[in-house]
């Protein structure tokens, strides 16, 4: 048998958890405090994972490289979180979640976990309620729903644009009553550096003070990694400055293999890149494609014209413009989903029909026009006009429109200095989320005993490509209903223990190799920065390892990046010491990994000669540009073990997904 | 976007760590991006410094969105700059005027020490947070229907408005006296105008704002540059609701 044991509980798909749990052992109450977890990262995963351990009355230590735990990324989710409640009466259902979430990752998902999430994805909702989360609610009370791309019924629970930061504070609040309490300590400006094994088992980590720069050394009987996503690896993306792949390569690098790596979701809406000076990307709501028409002209002249500020978008005329999606995909139109809605803009761009003044011409068009004419007139007959002249419809349709978006044009207008309400938006995909992560069984187990993994940061949920407002979903999920039981489960051996020191020489040689490693970057004393070598890594990636992959462009992103990590580690400069706050050091440590990263997503999408979801090869698409999937071949979990020295030589090793409750079929969305 | 290149001079409060003595550093940066942000504008002069083997700035940032409050900056002697309701990694460049000089100073308040440069220790936030800003819910499968209480929606929004301050601090940085009340006072609105928050109401107010005292933050004297300069514009409001709740906890608590 592979070393790869999903764990799948036996028993119908909706009694899989059910019964797993009456099944899993437990530790009592008298046992937990004799017990250490550690938690890494803050996020929603990580923070509900804490909070929740911590109530349970094991000693937790949860360690967030902010200056509090209330930043992690989570924050800056928008549009909202999925729950099956049918509070809105359209036929929602458990199953209905679990079908569009299979349906949606291109059926390359484990049919179980994604079962469980659907399960416990009501339960959030109360819970998250019980703790005062500010939801949006109608009149009479109860909670607002939304709905979402690829699905046909209204489950988003929202926070205005602003649910990650509600869900987030949150699971922070019920943190911070542990923290108060003393059953979690908490380590603000602390990063993981490494894992720490004994007898195989994960036995604690060493973390850098990032205000000290000090090494310190903390044990525990497991270890929860919840660091979120690497979409870091491109340079720009929608994650946040310090988002980064370390704690789960470290651990990849100790055992545990990493699953699907080429998984990446490029978000379609996001305001394009304008400069070389670009630090991020920002994002503008999927819910905007319910309201706004993408487009790009229809003659390259005029894209050539606008681009060169001799035209105005709003001067070209409707038969002149292609509405490229409601063209390709009349059924779903501007609604597909976002893996299909972002390769569509490439299309266009790469064919010259690109609007954005910048290098690579890289922008289409979301256009409101017709929704501010088309409310505006609603409006307008609601309130008594019949027969509203253009002026008016259009004044009540830009205020119908403010009412319901106005957060997001107010953003788009800090950002571009241009008024969305006259001239349509530029937008451009970016990446967003990386499906892929640190292959976990059943029970979101690493292939390390003891090291569980949970959120952005484990392969799990979305397959190829993750539905809007699942991600908050799978976080909380994962922290508050799935980790609390599992974790019981193993550490329910651990009651004869006791406390692990931190003396032992796996300890030591794991603080020695960590100095050694930080040593070694501190003294190449080069002349190149940080953030060129990762902005380099970054277009590599892109351009190669992005919306778009040939077997061409992937063998020489390997070569690409194997040549950019020997110039890394010969001229990169890093100032200052690393016994104080530099920050120069942290960004240097996070890219060494990445460098490693991006070449195993390359050999991972080389590996996988198909196409689905977010993972688009050139070679693998019908005569209109489709993707074509392989089921015979390719209808399983690339699990990777890391092999000393090039990601070339990872091992691969394959859990082959078995669909019992669904059928597997073409994804069609035209 | 049609992209201006400016020139602008620095003037940048460098500090080594807490226990050193800091002082105001010159920079001159050219060819400034006026579509570049203003934390983008601070990595093009570390690039720089980088490049001339100097120490770059260190200042706290995160998400770039406005959203996750990790950006700071007193900027020529305002909380996030010159521009209302937006935080310092939202502030754009073509705020500026080529010649400009920009002061850019660190967060000052007794409550903030400074760990180096722009940096400063927000830590007393969390403890204020523990000290009482949560209900007492523990995870559990079965608390009760979300929709088992209606709550009236202007009730909801408000405890909503309340709840967007990111903690980034400016209002702390905004006050005269270093009054954290603007803070305190959103956190504790939230949960008063929520059912869920109302049991605990009376004991979370008086924790909250004694441990409020025991940082260091200075007292409210209504002077509302808080308001102004909160990039989320929180309202006052908060602050009268925490000193009708903390004046009714102390009537009506059993102690």
């Amino acid at each position: 048998m592979s070393i790869l044991d999903s764990k799948i509980p036996e028993g119908p798909i909706d009694q899989k958890w059910t019964n797993h749990k009456n099944q899993m052992k437990l530790v009592a109450p008298n046992n937990r405090p004799k017990i250490d977890v550690i938690v890494i990262g803050t996020g929603l995963a990580g923070a509900s994972a804490a909070a929740s351990l911590g109530e349970m009355g094991y000693n937790v230590k949860s360690f967030c490289f902010q200056d509090s735990p209330r930043r992690a990324h989570s924050i800056a989710a928008q549009g909202g979180i999925n729950a099956a409640k049918n509070y809105q009466n359209d036929g929602d259902s458990t199953y209905r979640l679990f079908y569009d979430t299979i349906k949606g990752g291109d059926y390359r998902s484990r049919e179980s976990n994604v079962y469980r999430l659907a399960e416990v994805s009501a339960n959030i909702i109360d819970q998250c309620v019980a703790q005062g989360v500010p939801f949006a609610r109608e009149y009479g009370g109860l909670l607002d729903n939304r709905s979402f791309g690829g699905v046909q019924v209204r489950r988003t629970f929202y926070a205005a644009g602003q649910t990650g930061q509600q869900l987030l504070l949150g699971a922070y609040s019920a943190l911070s009553r542990q923290i108060g309490l003393g059953r979690v300590k908490m380590y603000n400006r602390h990063e993981m550096m490494d894992i720490v094994k004994l007898d195989g088992k994960a036995r604690g980590i060493i973390a850098r003070n990032l205000v000290s720069g000090k090494l310190e050394r903390h044990s525990a009987h497991a270890v929860v990694i919840a660091s979120g996503g690497y979409g870091n690896v491109y340079f720009l993306s929608t994650n946040a400055m310090g988002s980064n792949v370390s704690a789960a390569w470290k651990i990849h690098k100790k055992g545990a293999l990493f699953a699907n790596p080429c998984y990446v979701q490029i978000h379609p809406t996001c305001i394009p890149v304008h400069g070389t000076n670009q630090s991020k990307l920002t994002l503008m709501s999927e819910s905007l494609r319910n309201s706004g028409r993408i487009w790009v002209p229809k003659k390259k002249e005029d894209a050539d014209a606008i681009r060169n500020g001799k035209l105005k978008p709003t001067q070209i005329a409707e038969d002149d413009r292609d509405y490229y999606l409601e063209r390709r995909y009349p059924a779903f139109g501007n609604l597909v989903p976002r893996d299909v809605a972002s390769r569509a803009a490439k299309e266009r761009c790469d064919e010259g029909f690109g609007i954005e003044a910048n290098d690579t011409n890289e922008g289409v068009y979301l256009d409101f026009a017709s929704e501010i004419k088309s409310k505006g007139k609603q409006v307008a007959y609601a309130q008594g006009d019949h027969n509203p002249n253009e002026e008016t419809s259009i004044r009540l349709g830009k205020k119908w429109v403010e009412e319901k978006y106005g957060n997001l044009f107010q953003m788009y207008q800090q950002i571009t200095a241009e008024n969305p309400y006259e001239t349509p938006m530029k937008i451009y995909p970016a990446v967003h989320y990386t499906m892929g992560g640190v292959w976990v069984d059943y029970n979101l187990q690493s292939t390390i005993p003891g090291c569980f993994v949970a959120g952005e940061a484990n392969f799990s949920d979305h397959g190829a490509n993750r539905l809007g407002a699942s991600a908050l979903m799978q976080g909380l999920a994962d922290g508050y209903f799935v980790l609390p039981y599992t974790i019981a489960n193993y550490l329910s051996n651990e009651i004869r223990t006791g406390e692990i020191s931190t003396e032992s020489k796996e300890f030591e040689k794991a603080e020695m190799d960590v100095a050694e490693s930080i040593s070694k970057l501190m003294n190449v004393k080069g002349n190149k920065s940080v953030d060129h070598f990762h902005k380099r890594l970054g277009l590599i990636m892109w351009n190669k390892v992005g919306m778009s992959r040939s077997e061409a462009g992937l063998k020489s992103a390997i070569e690409e990046i194997k040549g950019l990590r020997d110039e890394f580690y010969n001229d990169v400069f890093i100032p200052g010491e690393s016994n104080e706050m530099n920050a120069e050091l942290e960004k240097a440590l996070r890219v060494a990994d990445l460098l490693e990263l991006g070449q195993l997503m390359a050999v991972d999408a080389l590996n996988r000669n198909e196409s689905c979801g977010g993972h688009f090869r050139e070679e693998y698409q019908d005569d209109e540009g489709e993707t074509l999937r392989d089921d015979k071949k390719f209808k399983y979990v690339s699990a990777w073990e890391y092999k000393d020295g090039e990601a070339t030589n990872s091992a691969l090793h394959k859990e082959d997904l078995k669909y019992e409750a669904i059928k597997i079929a073409e994804r069609n969305y035209k | 976007m049609a992209s201006k290149f400016i020139n602008v001079t620095l003037k940048v409060w460098r500090q080594k760590n807490a226990d050193s003595k800091g002082n105001i550093e010159t920079y001159q940066l050219s060819k400034v991006s006026t579509d570049s942000s203003f934390l983008e504008m601070l990595d093009q002069l570390n690039e720089q410094l980088i490049n001339e083997k100097q120490a770059p700035v260190a200042f706290d940032h995160d998400c770039r969105e406005g959203i996750c409050g990790s950006c700071s900056l007193y900027i020529d002697g305002r909380a996030h700059g010159p521009q209302t309701q937006t935080t310092t990694c939202q502030l754009h460049m073509r705020s500026f005027n080529d010649g400009d000089t920009i002061y850019i100073e660190p967060w000052r308040s007794k409550a903030f020490p400074i760990i180096k440069d722009l940096v400063v220790d927000r830590s007393a936030f969390d403890r204020v947070q523990q000290s009482g800003g949560f209900v007492s819910v523990n995870t559990s499968g079965n608390t009760m229907d979300a929709n088992a209480i209606p709550i009236p929606k202007a009730d909801a929004d408000n405890a909503f408005n309340a709840a967007t301050c990111i903690g980034c601090g400016a209002c702390v940085a905004s006050c005269k006296n270093s009054s954290a009340m603007l803070f305190v006072g959103a956190k504790v609105s939230q949960y008063a105008l929520l059912p869920q928050g109302k049991v605990e109401a009376n004991k979370r107010v008086q924790n909250m704002v004694r441990q409020m005292d025991e940082e260091g933050f200075g007292n409210c004297t209504n002077t509302g540059a808080c308001e102004v300069e909160c990039p989320k514009g929180i309202s006052l409001e908060n602050i009268a609701r925490m000193n009708r709740e903390f004046l009714k906890s102390n009537l009506t608590s059993e102690k």
